[in-house]
C-alpha cells in the first residue's frame, strides 16, 4: 500500500533497465520506508547491472521477463506479481534512428510496436490489476515530442502522441476505480537514450525526471512537464504557424 | 460516472476507495457482508478517528458500524453493556448523571467502543489504570463464519486479548461490557508546571509523575536551542463536590464540555507551517502559568482542549497531515527523539509526551512501560526520511509504533516493535479471520 506521505511499498519498473525508471525507484528508496521494486525488463546484462545496484542500496527486488514487443505476454507479467502494485512506471521506449523511422519499414514498425502497442497492451494490464486493487497509480513516460509532430522525428512522435492519449484517457477511465494515472512529458533527457546527441535546449537529468515523478504522484497531479517550463515552451510551439515552426532549429 | 474521492482517517491521507460502503445495521447485515466478503475482504470502521489507514480498504468493503440495535444498559454496580457503534461522548452524556465516568478517555470522545478497543485506547491515566482493554468484562465478537462468540479475559483469553488492540482483524465486536468510575462530580482539579526544557520535564515527572490519576504534558519542538522540548505538564483527578464554587456545585454532574465551532471549509493549503507552528507553540506555552495548584477545569479544558474546535484537523489543507507516536522505554532515546525532531526542518505544531505504566497481556497493544510522544507534522517532501531516523531512534530502543496513529511506516519496522506479532497471527488464522478481515494498515504492514 501507498503510505500518507505517497511512498509506494511496492514499485513496478516496466522497462526497467531505464535510466529515468531506475533514478525513480533511488529517489523512492530514499525516503527511508522499505521498497520491494519489481523489475520488468528483458534479460540481459543492463538488467543484471541494475537488479545488482537496487539491491545495493537496500531495495528488495523481483525480476520478470518483458518485452514491450511479446504483447501476448503482458497480462501474465503484470498478473505474476503477488504484492499490491502501488507505482507502476510505463518506462520502455525506443528513440530510433530518425530517417530510418520513416524510410524502413522494419524501423517505423518496431518503434510502433514498442512505443504504442506494447504501451497499450500494457496498459490494459495494469488497469485490470488497479481495478481489482482499488488503487494504484500508473505512471506513463510520454514526450514533448508528442506534443507537436517535427520533421527531425515525426515517427518517435507520433508513437507517443499514441501512448499519451492512451494514457490520458485511461486516467479519466480509472479514477472511479480509486486509479489514477500520470502523464509525464519530459524534454530532451541526457539518458542512455540519447547517448551521443547533441543535448536541446533545457535538458535534464533523469534524476530531475524522477524527482518531477515523485512530486506528481504524492500532490496527486495527472499531468507534468519536465522540466516545468517546458508547458509553456510547448503550448506556445503548439500554436506557431506552420512555415514559422517549420523553421526552427528544432 | 461518479468520482468517488474515497474516504481517509484522521489525517487526511491517504485516501481510498473501497469497492462498497455497508452500514451494519444488524447482525444478518453483518453476517451477509462476511459470507460475500470478496478477494479484498472486509473492513469496520467506527468513527474514523484513527489517523492513517486502518479503517480504510482499497477495492473492498467497508463495514461502517453505528449503534446496531442500540443495547445501553446500565447496571446498579457500575458495569455498562453497550452495542460497539456507541460513541464515548454520547455514553458519557449518558452515564454522568448517575456519577459515573468512562474508565478510559482518549483525547477525543468522538470515538465507538468498538474502535477504542480494537486500538486498545489510553488516556492521561494509563500509568494508573492501563488501557481501555483492561476495563472491558466481556465483549460480542462476530467471526469470520458468522458465529457470535463472547470473549472475556477468562473465556478464550487468546481471542480477547487478541481482539483488544487487534485492529478490527479478528472479527466484529458488536458489544462490550466495561466497568465504569465513579465520580461525584464531571470537573477536575487540576495543577499545572511550566518546564524551561524536555530534561526538566522529564525531571518533574520522574519526581510527582505518580502523584495523579491524570497526567499528561504538551512539549515545544519548534523552538530550538537551549529550551528545545520546553513544557507545559497538566496533572490531576477528579474534583470533589465539596472543591467546587457555589453555582457548579448546584449541578455538579453537569455534561460541561464547550466547543467554539467548526473550522468551515478545507483550506487550499495547509495553515500550518513554521511560522504558524512556532506562534502557536509560544502561545500554548504563555497561556500556561509557571506553576498552579488545585484549578478547577471542565471536561474540554482538561480532556479535550483540541475539541474546543470541531474538525481541527482541516486547518493542515489537503496535501493532510501525519501524527507521529511511538513509545520507548528510557529516557534518553526520548530526549534523542525531541532533538531530532528539533534539528529537523519539519516543524510539530503540537506534541503530547506521558508516561506509560504497564502493559496487558494483548500482543498488539502500543503501551508499554516507558515514555511516549506523539508530534503531528504536515505532510511535505523529505518529511518521510526524518520519520525513518525516528523510527530507527525507537526500534534500537526497543519502543514501538502506535498502529492507530501510523500512516507511513513500514513492515519491518513495526514488527520489531512488536515481538509477539506471531501469537497474534495465529489467533487470526485460528478463527478463520485472515480470509475475510483486512485493511490498508493490514495490507501496508502484513499483520
Ligand atoms: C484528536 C484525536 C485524539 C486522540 N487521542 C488519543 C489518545 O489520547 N489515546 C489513544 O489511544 N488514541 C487516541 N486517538 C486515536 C483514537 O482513539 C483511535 O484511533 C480509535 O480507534 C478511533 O476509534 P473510531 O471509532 O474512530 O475507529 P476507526 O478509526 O473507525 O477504526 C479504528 C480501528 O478500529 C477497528 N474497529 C472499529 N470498529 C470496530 C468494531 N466494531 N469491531 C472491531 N474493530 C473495529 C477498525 O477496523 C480500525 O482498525 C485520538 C484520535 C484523535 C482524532
Ligand atoms: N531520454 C529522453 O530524452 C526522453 C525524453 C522524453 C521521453 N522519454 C521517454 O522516457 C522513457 C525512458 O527513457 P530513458 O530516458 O530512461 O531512456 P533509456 O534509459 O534508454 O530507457 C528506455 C528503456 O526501454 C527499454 N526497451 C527498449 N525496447 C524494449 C522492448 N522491446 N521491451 C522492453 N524494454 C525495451 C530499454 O531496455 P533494454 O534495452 O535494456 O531492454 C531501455 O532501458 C522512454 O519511454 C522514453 O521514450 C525519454
Amino acid at each position: 500500500m501507498m503510505n500518507a506521505l505517497g511512498t509506494p511499498a511496492c514499485l513496478l519498473l516496466l522497462g526497467g533497465t531505464s535510466d529515468i525508471a531506475l533514478a525513480v525507484a533511488r529517489r523512492y528508496r530514499s525516503e527511508g520506508t522499505a521498497l520491494t521494486v519489481v523489475l520488468a525488463a528483458r534479460p540481459g546484462e543492463r538488467r543484471d547491472r541494475a537488479v545488482a545496484e537496487l539491491r545495493q542500496s537496500g531495495c528488495t527486488v523481483e525480476v520478470r521477463d518483458f518485452d514491450a514487443r511479446r504483447t501476448d505476454t503482458h497480462s501474465d507479467v503484470i498478473a505474476s506479481i503477488e504484492r499490491d502494485v502501488d507505482v507502476a512506471v510505463v518506462a520502455f521506449g525506443l528513440l530510433g534512428d530518425p530517417e530510418s523511422a520513416w524510410t524502413d519499414v522494419e524501423t517505423a514498425r518496431e518503434l510502433a510496436e514498442v512505443n504504442y502497442v506494447g504501451a497499450v497492451t500494457t496498459g490494459v494490464a495494469l488497469a485490470a490489476r488497479v481495478r481489482a486493487q482499488g488503487h494504484g497509480v500508473i505512471v506513463a513516460l510520454s514526450s514533448v515530442a508528442g506534443e507537436r509532430p517535427r520533421r527531425s522525428n515525426f515517427v518517435y512522435g507520433s508513437t507517443k502522441a499514441g501512448m499519451d492519449a492512451f494514457y490520458t484517457g485511461l486516467g479519466e477511465a480509472l479514477r472511479e476505480h480509486g486509479g489514477r494515472v500520470v502523464v509525464v512529458r519530459p524534454g530532451f533527457v541526457r539518458s542512455k537514450m540519447t547517448e551521443g546527441l547533441d543535448a536541446a535546449p533545457m535538458a535534464v537529468t533523469p534524476d530531475e525526471v524522477a524527482a518531477a515523478i515523485v512530486d506528481a504522484v504524492r500532490s496527486g497531479r495527472e499531468q507534468v512537464w519536465v522540466p516545468r517550463a517546458m508547458r509553456v515552451v510547448m503550448s506556445g510551439l503548439r500554436h506557431l504557424p506552420r512555415p514559422l515552426f517549420r523553421r526552427l532549429p528544432i | 460516472m461518479t468520482y468517488d474521492p474515497g474516504l481517509s482517517g484522521w489525517g487526511g491521507a491517504p485516501r481510498s476507495t473501497p469497492a462498497a460502503r455497508v452500514r451494519a445495521t444488524d447482525l444478518d447485515a453483518i453476517r451477509r457482508v462476511l459470507a460475500g466478503a470478496g478477494r479484498r475482504g472486509v473492513t469496520l470502521r467506527g468513527l474514523g478517528r484513527s489517523y492513517g489507514d486502518a479503517s480504510l480498504n482499497a477495492g473492498g468493503t467497508v463495514l461502517e458500524m453505528p449503534a446496531l440495535d442500540g443495547t445501553f444498559v446500565l447496571h446498579d454496580d457500575g458495569r455498562l453493556t453497550v452495542s460497539a457503534g456507541h460513541s464515548l461522548d454520547t455514553i458519557l452524556r449518558r452515564i454522568l448523571p448517575h456519577g459515573w465516568w468512562l474508565p478510559v478517555v482518549p483525547g477525543t470522545r468522538q470515538v465507538t467502543v468498538g474502535g477504542a478497543i480494537a486500538a486498545d485506547v489510553h488516556g492521561k491515566n494509563h500509568h494508573v489504570d492501563g488501557t481501555f482493554g483492561a476495563h472491558v468484562e466481556s465483549l460480542r465478537l462476530v467471526l469470520a463464519d458468522g458465529d457470535l462468540v463472547e470473549v472475556s479475559p477468562t473465556q478464550d483469553p487468546e481471542l480477547f486479548w487478541a481482539t483488544v488492540g487487534g485492529m478490527g482483524l479478528t472479527g466484529v465486536i458488536v458489544e462490550a461490557t466495561l466497568r465504569l468510575h465513579r465520580v461525584e462530580t464531571s470537573y477536575f482539579l487540576v495543577d499545572t508546571d511550566r518546564t524551561d526544557d524536555v530534561h526538566g520535564l522529564l525531571d518533574l515527572i520522574d519526581a510527582h509523575g505518580d502523584e495523579h490519576r491524570y497526567s499528561v504534558a504538551w512539549f515545544d519542538t519548534a523552538t530550538t536551542g537551549a529550551r528545545l522540548g520546553r513544557a507545559v505538564l497538566t496533572a490531576g483527578d477528579s474534583a470533589p463536590v465539596s472543591a467546587l464554587d457555589p453555582e457548579r456545585r448546584r449541578d455538579p454532574l453537569a455534561f460541561d464540555a464547550p466547543t467554539l465551532g467548526k473550522v468551515p471549509l478545507t483550506p487550499p493549503l495547509s495553515l500550518v507551517n513554521r511560522w504558524t507552528a512556532r506562534a502557536f507553540n509560544e502561545l500554548w506555552y504563555r497561556k500556561a502559568p509557571a506553576s498552579r495548584r488545585g484549578e478547577v477545569q471542565d471536561i474540554t479544558q482538561f480532556f479535550h482542549p483540541l475539541d474546543l474546535v470541531d474538525d481541527w484537523n482541516r486547518v493542515y489543507g489537503p496535501a493532510g497531515f501525519v501524527q507521529y507516536q511511538a513509545v520507548v522505554p528510557d529516557r534518553e532515546s526520548l530526549v534523542e527523539l525531541v532533538e531530532r525532531i528539533g534539528t529537523s526542518d519539519h516543524v510539530s505544531s503540537l506534541n503530547v509526551l506521558k508516561r506509560f505504566g504497564a502493559a496487558n497481556p494483548s500482543p498488539l497493544s502500543f503501551p508499554m512501560p516507558g515514555l511516549t510522544l506523539a508530534a503531528d507534522f504536515p505532510i511535505r517532501p523529505g518529511l518521510g526520511a526524518l520519520l525513518a531516523d525516528l523510527d530507527a531512534i525507537v526500534t534500537a530502543a526497543g519502543g514501538r509504533l502506535y498502529l492507530a496513529k501510523d500512516a507511513r511506516t513500514d513492515a519491518a519496522t513495526l514488527a520489531a516493535g512488536y515481538p509477539r506479532l506471531d501469537d497474534f497471527r495465529a489467533v487470526r488464522s485460528r478463527v478463520g479471520a485472515d480470509r475475510v478481515f483486512t485493511s490498508d494498515l493490514a495490507r501496508r504492514l502484513e499483520l
